[in-house]
């Protein structure tokens, strides 16, 4: 919402200065988002009077001219302006000032040889207008020496405040001059103050027939106020009111739309003006039919929808009604008799409306936020005055069809409530003081009617919240919240600390945390199965289904990295999978490139392989508490990794706590990348709760013996997994056996066919007393046995 | 000069003068072995007279004992000196570089996430959590926000196709998880809810995916006055500063009333802005006293329980706090971005060690 400080002024009494007035609009409620001077921008640019012109000596089309500036010598100036001549009173930049259209800094200059200490401008030089056919002409009696732009009323701040979408009523300079009235920046003018009116505004019945109009649709237009004049010239607006558009940053068109402009801006109060002699018939507020379109004084065609609320006459539609007009039945030069609309449309099906069209226009921001219904016909009675009075004409009688609801609701406040919700004790003298200021009624037993220009207040809150603001919410104390006794407790959850741990363990494991996007493109989710939740309205492809897996963000940025010189990537991502039953929880991560670079220790680089994966794997569920001792290795990690490099670590056959492996090299490639890409991604919420059992570890009882190894060799069937053979040997003997592990594996040379040679050491912890050879043997005994059930025989 | 005495100038003589441990080992048997040279001195003690014993016994056992310490430190010398010789033949080149784990991050989100974690537990708030695919009851309809509000049009919210009677969408703001969290607890409720949130935007200063979190405090009599607190309090303990000015403007959210947006002063250090003092004014916070009509949609009663709720962005926070210019570079996963502002494994935020973690 733009306006300039004359513009306020002229609702609103005050002596107050530009800053305090900021300040304050700032502080309740109404940000200032900028302010802008154009004065300053058009400093250095004065009054002056051509004395004389003459030919330039080495230019046809320049003139050397003197130039009277109100003080010194007159200054010569070459000039190559048609309307140049001696007499012509217009506007000189002069030495130092910077043309505002093009950025430029004016300085004393030869210009073809001849010396030049300035330039007379054009309107679109000092961005005026459009006219650069010639210097600007200044009536014979403009005071010659004046700064230009206090002369031209340009010193006049524009201000640029926010309004929040509950204060339709500040949508008006009227408003806002309230509201600063009631925060004690002046006294608010009467309207008829402000319009410098000498009788009471009240609507004028004039002669002639009342325009037609009806209201079909009436939930969407409950109420359509209009009033004819005839005989109107529409020229060109006043210069006060070009400038007030101009300095907001409208275009003036012509005296007739730049008053509805206007008082849509001074009063928050759309209107609209018809073309009479385009209309056919009465005017109709009704649904439109589906189908129907409508050519828009923005210059687009729209199709609307059935609901959807119009004016239209018998042959057409004119208005999509509260937000736009039609081209067709707008007014032009020609115009002589037109048609005042002041309606009420109903927020709700504006804002749909709206939103359905993507079509946005002061009228709409106005009609969603809701106008004040009880001020039709005084809106009326304004534009028709403003008509009559720039346009002349004669105004006809009034047509009323229908009537705003005034949506009229009083409720009880108590002026406790400040300071029990608001946390500010005010005194209800001063709430009551504040309250009438800002137009509410308040009876003696303390029962609030709001104004009408403010529905969005429904309830005691409301009225705290005006309190506040106005009496100034840096005054409200602060107050410590209580504090329960003794230190903090502690708040996390389980989920919450597995989360935590996990992330730190990773990244004290050389992983770097990434946060990457939660959608994806459709291909990249069907490589992990698809995704379950596709977005309606995606804000592009490459970003339309909920992730199903992490992986895909993580791979493309490792390819990201490889692609920007990165050798060696180590990523993690802590975050949540998006599947159909719910949002779980999920680590990735992602290991391309090298996992070490070649040296001279190590000799060439090397890869990042699937036992890489499996590590991590096993340190971060370590890390995260769960039982790593008791998992088994199984397969089926799924179709994105590659099929004989792959696994899942679980917990009994079905609970899946972690995939790990070698990503599938198609999926790989999908991703751009090149080398084996080892990956994990781990599922903390399949590991089981561990039962709380307070602080006390169990007691300490290292064995007294000392443990015994043994090495046994087999030799197995090729296909066997090294786990079922160490599970077998492990689970040979489980009161002497504490430990079994794999250290060797061999395949070829000496070892037959389709077999393979394993080596797996055990550890032996005799209890109270040492093992006998005897024991030893029948320990070794039962070992080879269990792994003979295998097929496994004991080497040689 | 006794035999005795040129005896033992021979022997102390020889083995000072024996090049390799064999040579004095060779001495040794010789003096001291079986058949040593010493070892007949001693044994001829036998036949001597008690008297001779006197005398000549301890000039013996003297000249025994000094050639066999002789013997020991001769070769001590010599072990040393082919030890030095064998070590100086090992040497290595020490410059030559070591294998290095490389360091791992923990992205700044997270980091900040943890830091705001800690400075609300010492405030008595817990951290929960809610869905991020939510509907439109708990996301909007429940937050008193209008069915024709422009924030459920197309273009600001992400939606999924309708499917039954619940309008599934990805929550626009972590205020669903009031509602969640009122309908599930009983009050008194102190809670912080940081998370994933979406909205249809993508340009320089926003990304369609962003992180914020939510506060909420509902109790018997809490005040404006308490919620001014807590953000004074929480912006001082987060940025580390006292001189936090925060600057309320009214203004307004369908599900707070009265509603204040909080603006925190900065002041220019070398050209970037800096939290503290009140240079300018940045926008961090919006907040207000719990709106009646969400407290009544969540099965309070509103005449008994109120409170306030706030929520801020915490890239935002990490932004303005650690001096990260780009919001997009968050969420690109450059492994270059992520070592230049990620933290170490032990940055753990804890009050007593500071949450913040210096340049």
């Amino acid at each position: 919402m733009k306006f300039t400080l004359s513009w306020l002024k002229s609702h609103l009494d005050t002596a107050a200065d530009l800053d305090t007035i900021l300040t304050t609009l700032t502080r309740i409620g109404l940000e200032v988002e900028g302010v802008d001077n154009p004065a300053e921008r058009l400093a250095g640019f004065r009054i002056a009077r051509v004395l004389t012109a003459e030919r330039h000596p080495q230019a046809d089309k320049l003139q050397v001219l003197s130039v009277d500036t109100g003080e010194g010598a007159p200054l010569q100036v070459v000039c190559g302006a048609p309307n140049a001549r001696a007499g012509l009173v217009g506007v000189l930049g002069t030495p130092g000032a910077v043309v505002p259209a093009n950025g430029m800094q004016l300085r004393v200059s030869a210009i073809r040889g001849v010396e030049s200490n300035g330039m007379m401008c054009s309107s679109r030089e000092l961005e005026l207008g459009d006219d650069h056919d010639g210097i600007i002409e200044l009536g014979e009696d403009a005071p010659v020496g004046m700064p230009f732009a206090a002369f031209a009323g340009l010193d006049d701040p524009m201000i640029e405040v926010s309004v929040t979408p509950n204060r339709q009523d500040c949508m008006g300079v009227r408003g806002i001059a309230r509201d600063l009235a009631a925060a004690g920046i002046g006294t608010l003018k009467s309207l008829e103050a402000a319009y410098r009116l000498d009788a009471p505004l009240v609507p004028v019945e004039g002669s002639g027939p009342a325009p037609e109009v009806r209201i079909e649709d009436a939930e969407g237009c409950p109420a359509f106020y209009a009033q004819a004049v005839r005989g109107v010239a529409n020229g060109a607006s006043h210069d006060w009111l070009r400038r007030y558009l101009t300095a907001i940053g409208q275009k003036p068109i012509s005296a007739l739309v730049d008053i509805t402009n206007f008082v849509s801006v001074d009063l928050g109060r759309p209107l609209h003006v018809y073309d009479m002699a385009k209309l056919s018939g009465p005017l109709t507020a009704r649904r439109a039919k589906a189908g129907e379109q409508v050519l828009a004084l923005n210059g687009k065609t729209y199709t609307l929808t059935e609901g959807m609320t119009v004016i239209a006459d018998d042959a057409a539609v004119h208005d999509i009604g509260g937000i736009m007009g039609g081209e067709e039945s707008g007014v032009g030069e020609t115009t002589t008799d037109v048609l005042i609309e002041c309606a009420y449309f109903t927020p709700e099906a504006i804002a749909r409306t709206g939103q359905a069209l993507a079509l946005t226009s002061d009228a709409r921001q106005r009609f969603e936020r809701g106008v004040d219904p009880a001020f039709l016909d005084q809106g009326l009675a304004i534009a028709t005055h403003l008509v009559t009075a720039l346009c002349g004409g004669r105004p006809s009688a009034i047509t009323r069809a229908g009537e705003a609801p005034l949506g009229t609701r009083h409720f009880a406040y108590d002026p406790a409530l400040a300071g029990s919700l608001g946390g500010l004790e005010v005194l209800p003298v001063r709430q009551r003081e504040i309250l009438a200021s800002l137009g509410f009624e308040v009876s003696d037993e303390w029962q609030v009617t709001p104004p009408t220009w403010r529905r969005d207040v429904d309830g005691p809150a409301d009225i705290v919240e005006e309190v506040i603001r106005i009496v100034g919410l840096d005054n409200v104390p602060s107050t410590p919240l209580p504090r329960a006794e003794g230190v903090a407790r502690p708040t996390a959850t389980p989920e919450q600390r597995t989360e935590r741990r996990l992330r730190r363990a990773a990244a004290a494991r050389g992983l770097n945390e990434a946060v990457t996007w939660s959608f994806l493109p459709v291909a990249q989710a069907e490589v992990f199965g698809g995704g379950a939740w596709t977005l309606a309205n995606p804000i592009s492809e490459d970003m339309k289904v909920m992730r199903p897996s992490l992986l895909p963000g993580l791979l493309a940025a490792a390819q990201r990295n490889l692609s920007r010189g990165a050798t060696s990537v180590r990523l993690f991502e802590f975050g949540r999978r998006y599947l159909a039953d719910a949002e779980r929880p999920t680590l990735a991560v992602v290991l391309a490139g090298e996992r070490s670079a070649r040296g001279w220790q190590g000799g060439k680089a090397q890869a990042f392989d699937a036992y890489d994966a499996k590590a991590e794997a096993l340190a971060l569920l370590e890390a995260a508490g769960a039982p790593v001792a008791n998992l088994q290795v199984m397969r089926e990690a799924g179709e994105a990794w590659h099929p004989g490099q792959s696994g899942t670590l679980r917990l009994g056959p079905k609970t899946v706590l972690a995939a790990f492996g070698t990503v599938h090299p198609s999926v790989a490639r999908a991703f751009d990348l090149g080398g084996p890409v080892a990956a994990v991604e781990l599922y903390p919420d399949a590991i089981p709760a561990k039962r709380s059992s307070g602080f006390m570890r169990a007691a300490y009882a290292p064995p007294a013996l000392q443990a015994v190894r043994r090495d046994f060799a087999f030799l197995v069937p090729a296909s066997l997994s090294a786990e079922q053979l160490v599970r077998a040997v492990r689970g040979a003997d489980k009161a002497a056996i504490v430990e079994a592990r794999l250290f060797d594996v061999f395949e070829g040379a000496g070892v037959g066919e389709g077999m393979k040679s394993l080596a797996v050491e055990i550890v032996l912890q005799p209890g109270e007393k040492s093992f006998t050879d005897a024991d030893l043997k029948g320990i070794a005994d039962r070992v080879v046995a269990a792994a003979g059930k295998l097929g496994a025989v004991l080497r040689g | 000069m006794s035999e005795l005495q040129t005896l033992q100038a021979d022997l102390l003589a020889r083995i000072d003068g024996a090049a390799s441990i064999e040579a004095v080992e060779a001495i040794r048997v010789e003096a001291l072995g079986k058949q040593g040279r010493i070892t007949a001195l001693l044994k001829s003690l036998g036949g001597m007279t008690p008297e001779e014993r006197l005398v000549e016994g301890p000039a013996i056992h003297a000249l025994r004992e000094g050639v066999t310490a002789a013997i020991g430190t001769r070769k001590a010398a010599l072990e040393r000196a082919a030890l030095d010789a064998k070590l100086a033949a090992e040497t290595l080149d020490m410059t030559l570089p070591a294998d290095r784990t490389p360091p791992g991050s923990v992205h700044p989100v997270s980091q900040v996430l943890d830091e705001l974690a800690e400075i609300f537990a010492d405030l008595g708030f817990a951290v929960a959590s809610g869905p991020e695919i939510e509907d439109d009851w708990h996301n909007f309809s429940a937050l008193n926000i209008p069915e024709t509000h422009p924030a459920r049009a197309m273009h600001d919210t992400f939606y999924f196709p309708n499917e039954g009677e619940k309008r599934m969408l990805l929550r626009t703001h972590t205020s669903p998880v009031q509602i969640r969290t009122m309908l599930k607890d009983k009050p008194p409720i102190r809670i912080i809810a940081p998370g994933r949130v979406y909205r249809s935007d993508s340009d320089a200063t926003h990304t369609p995916m962003f992180h914020q979190i939510e506060g909420l405090v509902i109790d018997r009599g809490i005040t404006l006055g308490h919620l001014k607190w807590t953000l004074e309090t929480f912006l001082k303990a987060f940025f580390e500063r006292d001189d936090i000015v925060l600057r309320l403007r009214s203004s307004y959210f369908p599900f707070t009333e009265p509603s204040v947006e909080i603006d925190v002063g900065y002041s220019i250090v070398n050209g970037k802005r800096v939290i503290g003092g009140s240079d300018g004014w940045l926008e961090v916070l919006g907040s207000g006293m719990v709106h009646r009509k969400v407290i009544e949609a969540c099965g309070l009663d509103p005449s008994e329980w109120q409170g306030f709720a706030f929520g801020t962005g915490v890239d935002r926070l990490a932004m303005l706090k650690y001096g990260m210019d780009d919001l997009r570079a968050f969420f690109d996963g450059d492994l270059r971005w992520l070592r230049h502002y990620g933290f170490a494994a032990l940055d753990v935020p804890t009050l007593s060690g500071g949450v913040g973690v210096p340049a």
